[in-house]
């Protein structure tokens, strides 16, 4: 669900994009003039609003066998410095050789961008020092990435209200390819430092998203409909908690009018929620420290999850120089369509930009759309649908498997069987009721077999997992409906007996 | 020269270090002299070749022995580095140092 908190106050405040100054509302940061000796302008008193400026830079493990330049193996989670080749480890002597398939996921995700792909596209070296670098440089597209100037559009809740929901562009920069580091791990008691190698020269996509975003909660929006693409085109599993996403964050603020503030960049942000917070916090930080007439430095803190907070990273030192020059060992990666492919190139090293848009998947908003319009769901059902893991899957199982429509079946779904997966923290995959359990369960209930209440009931028996069908708790527990109409005029006639007082009062109105 | 230093971290040490890196000054400069007007900079000499795609198989690492050999120092397979970036010595210290020799 979207981070609450400050994202609504800045939207109040300051319209995100829209380009109208509205009224300060009522309650919201109103410093008396007094507090700074009353001679400051109405901007240091708090008055004015502010407009905050968030951009980000994602990196994205691509999903591959084998690294960007050399052949050891991805893995996550494997015997230190097991997956390094010589190559990685910077032994003298060694080249990159440039995979195949890391070129084509970054072509997928530009096109599903809406980027324009560049057909020469360079490799650079950018240095720095750093104990996980063996080489001392990585080699990135500084110059002329692969894919640029792109969207991204995705859907934030209005006032937090899952059924207002509007949608928003972010513009993509650039998409580049470039090496991944290995891993630090910091021992302060011995004072050193342990290098696993295992990730250095992984694949990664950088893609560079304007700032064009206003607070935490559209952030962590936009990087979640990232993630469902990447997911969907299958070129990273973007798992945040895996570090197959890592987003770093740029966010400034200034007074709408005057020119864009000095911006800090945000850093080990590993999870959605945490994205939201790390963002809200520094603006809010940035607010308070202007306001109270200190100034921002260009600097690059770090998130710390458990303090909620940022704090300045003492490692990195300000204005890097990287020495940016070209890849000398690299010619210019070329790429082809439909129109420029050569006769007689080999299939194998040819990698054709046409081929890759014919065979793309539909993205999570047409997979939407097609949803709402096949089975009648609202668009913020959809979204429930494609947010969680297999989902959608298992709704479309079992409406398949059932009588009951679409649109009572979304309820079943989304209110009950996502709550209780919820509550025992468990899987669309790990659910101990499947889909022919539920829908069994459900043609009960549309067969009038069963009433609603009772449904839950039995649906609450399933959950248990003790392997019972639907059909042997109804029995179990004397759930039938009563169908025969004696039955029930006997039931009711008794009542009526039993209560006479009560019936005299309701017959005298 | 000082932001060279601290970027390359090549220590130019003593006069003779310092009249050397002005010699291959001087000598790049010589590439002043040729007139590139309309003229496309070149990447490297290699750079029309074509670039090798390779395909997207695991074909090597399982190493790590042979890896660590050039460890000075490990622990339980890790290479050992000093703690973060350490800092370069104040630049009144270096001075002096230039100074000496």
């Amino acid at each position: 669900a979207p981070a609450k908190g400050y994202g609504g106050v800045w939207r109040r405040a300051w319209q995100c994009g829209a380009g109208r100054l509205s009224p300060v509302p009522r309650g919201w940061r109103a410093f008396p003039s007094n507090a700074r000796g009353g001679a400051g302008s109405a901007a240091k008193c708090g008055l004015v609003p502010w407009v905050p400026v968030v951009g980000l830079e994602v990196h994205a493990q691509i999903s591959s066998n084998s690294k960007l330049f050399s052949g050891s193996q991805v893995q996550f989670a494997a015997p230190p410095n097991s997956l390094v080749s010589f190559f990685d480890a910077s032994l003298p002597g060694t080249l990159p050789v440039l995979n195949r398939r890391c070129v084509e996921a970054v072509v997928m995700t530009g096109l599903a961008l809406n980027c324009r792909v560049n057909k020469k596209s360079l490799f650079d070296r950018k240095h720095y020092f750093y104990a996980d670098l063996p080489a001392g440089y990585q080699i990135t597209q500084q110059r002329v990435p692969i894919a640029v100037n792109g969207s991204l559009s995705y859907s934030v809740c209005v006032d937090n209200k899952m059924s207002r929901m509007v949608t928003k562009t972010v513009r993509i920069k650039q998409i580049q390819l470039e090496q991944d580091s290995g891993k630090s791990l910091h021992d302060d008691t011995r004072s050193q430092t342990l290098v696993d190698l295992n990730r250095a020269g992984v694949g990664l996509m950088e893609v560079v998203m304007e700032p064009d975003m206003c607070c935490g909660e559209e952030a962590a929006a936009a990087v979640k409909e990232l993630q469902l693409i990447l997911q969907t085109l299958g070129s990273s599993q973007a798992v945040m908690a895996e570090g197959q996403l890592r987003v770093d964050a740029n966010v400034s603020v200034h007074h709408p009018g005057e020119p864009y503030g000095v911006r800090t960049e945000v850093k080990n942000i590993n999870s959605l929620r945490f994205l939201a917070k790390a963002v809200d916090y520094e603006i809010q930080r940035q607010i308070e420290e202007l306001e109270n007439g200190g100034t921002i430095l260009n600097e690059t803190r770090a998130f710390d999850s458990k303090l909620g907070c940022t704090i300045p990273m003492r490692d990195k030192e300000e204005n890097q120089d990287y020495r940016f020059m070209p890849e000398p060992n690299l010619p210019p990666l070329i790429l082809y369509d439909a129109k420029s492919l050569p006769a007689n190139m080999n299939h194998q090293q040819v990698v054709n930009i046409d081929w890759i848009h014919e065979r793309l998947p539909d993205l999570p908003s047409v997979k939407r759309a097609k949803l709402v319009e096949q089975y009648g769901i609202l668009p913020e059902h959809s979204f429930t649908l494609l947010n969680e893991d297999g989902l959608t899957e298992f709704f479309e199982n079992v409406v398949n498997q059932t009588q009951m429509k679409p649109k009572k079946v979304i309820g079943w779904i989304l209110n009950d069987m996502l709550s209780y997966l919820k509550q025992h923290s468990l899987t669309v995959k790990e659910s101990p009721v499947s889909s022919f359990l539920l829908a069994d369960l459900l043609n009960l209930l549309e067969k009038k077999e069963i009433s609603s209440t009772a449904a839950k009931q039995v649906l609450a028996e399933l959950w248990k997992g003790e392997g019972k069908t639907p059909l042997d708790i109804v029995k179990e527990k004397k759930l039938e409906l009563i169908q025969d109409q004696k039955e029930l005029e006997d039931i009711c006639q008794a009542v009526i007996d039993a209560r006479e007082n009560e019936v005299i009062m309701v017959v005298l109105g | 020269l000082d932001h060279l230093e601290r970027l390359a971290l090549v220590d130019f040490r003593d006069s003779e270090g310092v009249e050397r890196l002005q010699k291959a000054i001087q000598f790049a400069d010589q590439l002043h002299e040729v007139n590139t007007d309309g003229v496309e900079p070149m990447d490297s000499v290699l750079e029309d070749r074509c670039l090798y795609l390779r395909d997207d198989d695991v074909t090597e690492g399982n190493c790590t022995k042979e890896l660590m050999k050039n460890a000075r120092e490990k622990v339980e397979e890790y290479f050992v580095a000093p703690p973060g970036n350490i800092p370069l010595p104040k630049l009144e210290e270096r001075d002096t140092s230039l100074e000496g020799s």
